[in-house]
């Protein structure tokens, strides 16, 4: 479970301050779907940094499971990273010189888990997103949409609870968008919270959840009935 | 993270980057190869200066007149010969125990002519105990006969350089050649290996005997006298018996300089030793240089590789780990590059051990040591920067590619 509680970030860009986020109060329980959306400069990704521990709250206080994260250090946050967070990225963010399995194998890779265990977990995550013959292919050998797959698989490839992805679909046609969504819903059928930043509504509205960001506040949160 | 995976993902990183790699790779190679090229050829040296010290024999003194005056306000000189050094100064020291060889030298420099040509060369006189002494060899005939040093015969022995010069491809012994107008008979020829030495090349002259040579040159005294001593623990011994045998037939007076060989190749061995360091100091510095083409590449890398660094901070990488696969990816170049460099130089100086053959080219035993010592911790040290940067990377900036 997500708990933000008054959590603000701000910036400096040249002698401005930005308050990227102010104030913000939100909840997200295990296994929920949310759509965070709102124009660029809304506060969005901002929230998703900080959501995944990739970004410290200037003020407030997040829970993560109960545990309070805002004063930890740097590698316990990472280890909370590791065990807790999948990423998905707009640009897939994929290692280009590793072929795909050795992409999605790299987080059990840096964990140390041994090689009989990881390439059955590899070929697993391959298998769960269609992919099982494009193991031997790098990234530039894939299509965007066989690329994001691979990155899902990456992100899943840890177990998390938590999938956080940022503008999934934004670097692809429609119809492999749709495909990536589907994907990525189906881990929320199998119980992974999804959060997804999007500033396409068709996107955001497939959400059961969905949060409307404007100037860094939350604007609205409706859950579909 | 498993040590192998740290090597596959160090090992993939590299050879992602070709054009990157091969540049470092090809600084620390020469750098290397640089050093241990540069210490074979000062390693070279040295030995074959202790080879040419080896040939002026072994345990050898070498006995001249003049005391070499070093007290005083007086800048050191050889005083002038007030006494000289006789044949019989030199058969008096074969009396001692620690002695086992004494050649006088008489040398002088005379006109020798066969048939029409002439040569002007050194003249040497001496005994048949320096063909020990110096141990010589012959390439025909014999040398000196022994006998009472301070009766001459006019024979002679020449150096090859001095027969090819008077006989061509002709045979010389037996021959008479003229000396300073004076004949002589060819009875041997010294081989060309042995006669070349420090100080003394015997490769062009002509050896008489030393009561020829000073009857010749008019002039009772000696020039040098060599001294074997017996071993190489009695050469202390052999110093002090030269010194006090001659200081009593001097009327007490202590006239001559006594050199040991040992003192003279340590004294060599220090100066030839400290270049060869010299010399590897200086290719070490182009090590230095490789170590911040190194620091600048993996610079440029680190900002290449924003996004993966990013991304690797994203899954859960901690810095220190990020850190760590930075520094395996320089020391594994590092390694790379010091096995290419001593590939490489090790090639070199066996290709100019096969082209100089009488070059004696040895790579010393340290300097791969060092070599590999110092690209190991240039490699390392000047990575740090870059991958201490690439450690503390923002990952929210790092994941935009900033």
């Amino acid at each position: 479970m997500i708990q933000f509680s008054k959590v603000s970030r701000e910036f400096e860009v040249g002698d401005e301050r930005v308050r990227a986020l102010r104030d913000i109060d939100l909840e997200i329980r295990d296994g929920e779907y949310a759509a965070i959306m709102g124009p660029s400069g809304s506060g969005k990704s901002t929230m998703l940094n900080i959501l995944g521990l990739l970004d410290r709250a200037d003020q407030g206080q997040y829970f993560l499971d109960n545990q309070d994260t805002t004063a930890l250090t740097e590698k316990k946050r990472a280890a909370l990273r590791r065990q807790h967070f999948g990423f998905v990225f707009q640009s897939f963010h994929l290692v280009p010189r590793m072929t795909a399995a050795q992409n999605v194998e790299l987080p059990l890779n840096l964990d140390g888990v041994s090689p009989r265990e990881r390439r059955q977990r590899v070929s697993d995550a391959l298998d769960a997103m269609g992919l099982a013959d494009r193991a031997r292919h790098r990234p530039s050998q894939l299509s965007g949409g066989q690329r994001q797959r691979v990155a899902i698989a990456r992100a899943m490839i840890m177990q998390p609870g938590v999938l956080l992805a940022d503008e999934p679909t934004g670097n692809l046609d429609s119809t492999s968008g749709q495909e990536v969504i589907q994907a990525l819903e189906a881990l929320n059928q199998r119980g992974i919270t999804l959060i997804i930043i999007t500033h396409n509504p068709v996107i955001g509205e497939r959400a059961n959840r969905r949060i409307h960001m404007q100037d860094g506040a939350i604007e609205a949160d409706t859950v579909a009935a | 993270m498993r040590p192998p995976d740290v090597f596959a993902f160090s090992m993939g990183a590299l050879s992602g980057a070709r054009t990157r790699t091969w540049l470092m790779l090809l600084a620390m190679a020469i750098g290397v190869s640089s050093v241990l090229l540069l210490t074979a050829v000062g390693e070279g040296t040295r030995r074959y200066v202790n080879n040419q010290f080896m040939n002026l024999g072994s345990h050898l003194l070498i006995v001249m007149p003049g005391k070499l005056e070093t007290t005083g306000g007086q800048p050191p000189i050889l005083s002038a010969t007030e006494v000289d050094l006789t044949i019989d100064d030199a058969i008096a020291l074969t009396r001692s125990h620690s002695i086992r060889r004494v050649a006088p030298l008489a040398l002088g420099s005379a006109p020798i002519s066969y048939d029409q040509r002439e040569r002007t060369v050194n003249v040497i006189g001496s005994t048949a105990s320096l063909y020990e002494v110096r141990k010589l060899k012959m390439s025909a005939g014999r040398f000196l006969p022994g006998g009472d040093p301070t009766r001459g015969a006019a024979i002679a022995v020449i150096g090859d350089t001095l027969k090819t010069e008077l006989f061509g491809s002709s045979t010389a012994l037996g021959q008479r050649i003229r000396i300073d107008g004076q004949k002589f008979r060819v009875i041997g020829v010294l081989e060309a290996a042995g006669a070349a030495g420090v100080g003394m090349d015997l490769r062009d002259t002509a050896v008489i005997p030393v009561a020829t040579a000073q009857s010749l040159f008019d002039s009772p005294s000696l020039f040098r006298v060599m001294v074997e001593a017996d071993g190489h623990n009695a050469i202390p011994r052999a110093e002090k018996a030269i010194i006090d045998i001659l200081r009593v037939r001097h009327n007490g007076e202590e006239d001559v300089t006594v050199i040991t060989q040992d003192a003279m190749l340590a004294t060599f061995n220090t100066i030839l030793g400290s270049l060869t360091y010299a010399v590897g100091g200086i290719a070490a510095i182009s090590l230095a240089v490789a170590g911040i083409l190194i620091m600048n590449v993996m610079l440029v890398a680190v900002s290449q590789r924003k996004a993966e660094i990013g991304l690797l901070k994203a899954i859960g990488s901690p810095g220190s780990q990020i850190l760590r696969l930075f520094l395996a990816e320089a020391t594994m170049l590092a390694l790379l590059g010091t096995f290419a460099g001593l590939v490489l130089g090790f090639s070199g100086v066996w290709g100019l051990a096969i082209a100089l053959p009488d070059f004696p080219i040895g790579v010393p035993y340290w300097a791969p040591i060092a070599a590999t010592g110092t690209s190991l911790a240039t490699g390392v040290v000047f990575c740090l920067l870059p991958a201490r940067r690439a450690a503390r990377l923002d990952p929210v900036l790092a994941l935009a590619g900033h």
